[in-house]
């Protein structure tokens, strides 16, 4: 079981890695941090602020938008090309298919994000000739970017497990920013009563919770994240994928591929 | 059979999934405490930035900070702690009303919740006069702004004259109800009377179409009525021991010497009480939250919610 996740992970990942989309969205990504220097000269002491702000708003929102679209080519570009015939006819199970397919794409975010944070430190360190012990702390901002591609990786292929590539696109990016706001949906739940309230609350706990892993602007300004919050935050994150992933296996053992 | 099984366990495993993530999401909103709250929201305080990064969708963004503000409200006002601030209310509803100066339930709503004393409201009348001045100015031709403004120049600041130009701006608008001149004159005749006060809140639970604000109104009535009863009952007794050279023990006595015709009943539907030395009480302060007379020496307001 093994050896067929890692092939079937390992296979995605080259795949993505070819894919010209990826390195346009790389590059713009990088470009971006490396303009935020830029961004700091037309203001007054806010330089380092908007260059972590800028820069890690990026690596977010450019791995957010490879997570998508990568991610709804995953299943559709296998029954487009007919490899996905060739892979289920061997002794791969539906489940193995798709959870080697989110390993693959995790990987390669990873990857970027590796790349892009090397590339915001590069900037950081010319922007403020020299690194700070304060700077480790953006790391923990990095670390949850990196949880929520888990968790968009699997609402994507979610999605993509029944729909087109287009629809799978414009319901992932429509969750991503209504869990976004997940924070003021609690807080409406809170206010709420009878029915409302359970709604409410229902849709709040359903959609990802995005707020408590956007942390850029406490690490901006030098806050530190306890480790309670790290901890719990990747259990969430794992758990939350792990809920859409099942949910994607679900559709997909049932779908009918003939 | 098998596929079934496999369905089953990987549905349970769903359940399992999600009920874990359900639990660690409460885990993490305790560990973020302070963080979560509403606290953060004001990293953007400049709505002219707020209208550019928000593409020209700056009607939504208002929606949002309208939505925030309310949040925020009833958030420190569940907790009913007597120490209660509201700074960040004022800069909430300026951010909004920046964001869509054409909001007028922002003016309306705002202006109420700012003007009010703690812990129900902000108790800043000052910031509540000047986003109605500001919503007036974006929306001249909206007269109920105007009485919104006269009465918080009235009841909250005492400018009887500022709430007496309010009245009158608002009542030439073509559009305004005809009372509007009625205030004003009674503004600048009979401000300390309280039929004046009485009258304002009477036009105010008239005119409100929201339930909130209705029900404002009422309680502030019925704090008036009681005031008025109180003085009323206690002239009563003062007649009484008058006529028999004693103060009566209770109501009946009263009844019997046809100074009453039942006993008096306070706006919570219970009956004033009468004290040895002749004054008037209420039974329970609290049900009638603005009242001024009657009150329990050494009374201190409920903090219960």
């Amino acid at each position: 079981m093994i050896a067929r996740l890692s092939a079937i992970s390992f296979n995605t990942f080259r795949e993505a890695v070819r894919d010209r989309v990826l390195y346009n969205l790389v590059f713009f990504a990088l470009l971006l941090v490396a303009a935020a220097p830029l961004f700091g000269e037309i203001s007054i002491g806010l330089e380092k602020l908007i260059l972590v702000n800028v820069g890690l708003s990026a690596i977010s929102i450019f791995g957010i938008i490879i997570a998508i679209f990568i991610g709804i080519g995953l299943v559709s570009k296998e029954i487009e090309k007919k490899t996905l015939y060739t892979i289920l006819s061997r002794p791969v199970r539906r489940w193995e298919f798709i959870a080697g397919k989110y390993l693959g794409l995790i990987m390669t975010l990873v990857v970027n994000a590796a790349f892009m944070t090397a590339g915001f430190y590069l900037a950081l360190l010319v922007a403020s000739r020299g690194l700070g012990k304060d700077d480790a702390g953006l790391l923990v901002a990095i670390y949850f970017i990196i949880l929520e591609f888990f968790i968009v990786t699997a609402i994507t292929l979610l999605f993509s497990s029944f729909s087109s590539p287009i629809l799978a696109a414009v319901f992932a990016f429509a969750l991503f920013a209504i869990g976004s706001f997940a924070e003021d949906l609690r807080n409406f739940a809170a206010l709420a009563t009878g029915a409302t309230k359970w709604l409410a609350t229902g849709a709040a706990y359903l959609v990802p919770n995005f707020s408590a892993l956007n942390v850029i602007s406490q690490v901006a300004h030098s806050q530190s994240i306890s480790g309670r919050l790290i901890l719990l935050n990747t259990v969430y994150a794992l758990l939350y994928s792990l809920t859409a992933t099942i949910g994607a296996i679900l559709i997909f053992e049932r779908r009918n591929l003939k | 059979m098998n596929t079934r099984r496999n369905t089953i366990a990987i549905a349970v495993l769903l359940v399992a999934a999600f009920t874990g993530s359900v639990l660690s999401l409460n885990g993490v909103e305790a560990a973020r405490g302070r963080q979560a709250t509403l606290e953060e929201i004001l990293y953007i305080p400049s709505a002219k930035a707020l209208k550019r990064m928000g593409l020209g969708y700056s009607g939504v963004l208002a929606d949002i900070y309208w939505t925030r503000a309310v949040q925020y409200y009833g958030q420190k006002l569940a907790t009913r702690r007597p120490d209660l601030r509201y700074d960040l209310l004022y800069p909430l509803l300026d951010i909004t009303t920046d964001l869509d100066p054409h909001l007028i339930v922002v003016y309306e709503f705002g202006s109420v919740f700012l003007s009010q004393r703690p812990p129900v409201g902000a108790g800043q009348p000052d910031k509540a006069v000047a986003l109605l001045e500001k919503g007036i100015r974006n929306n001249p031709d909206y007269w109920r702004l105007y009485f919104d403004l006269g009465c918080i120049q009235y009841f909250d600041r005492k400018d009887y004259k500022a709430a007496q130009e309010a009245f009158e701006k608002g009542s030439e608008n073509p559009k305004s109800l005809i009372w509007m001149k009625t205030m004003a004159a009674s503004m600048a005749e009979r401000a300390n009377d309280p039929e004046t006060a009485l009258n304002l809140w009477t036009r105010l639970y008239e005119t409100a179409s929201d339930e909130m604000v209705k029900q404002n109104a009422v309680q502030h009535i019925e704090g008036l009525r009681a005031d008025h009863e109180v003085l009323e009952l206690e002239r009563r007794v003062k007649m009484y021991q008058q006529r028999t050279g004693r103060l009566p023990s209770n109501w009946y006595e009263m009844m019997h010497e046809g100074l009453l015709a039942q006993v008096p009943m306070d706006p919570a539907d219970k009956p004033y009480k009468l004290m040895p030395d002749g004054t008037v009480q209420v039974e329970d302060p609290d049900s009638i939250p603005f009242l001024t007379k009657g009150i329990p020496p050494g009374w201190k307001k409920s903090t219960k919610p």
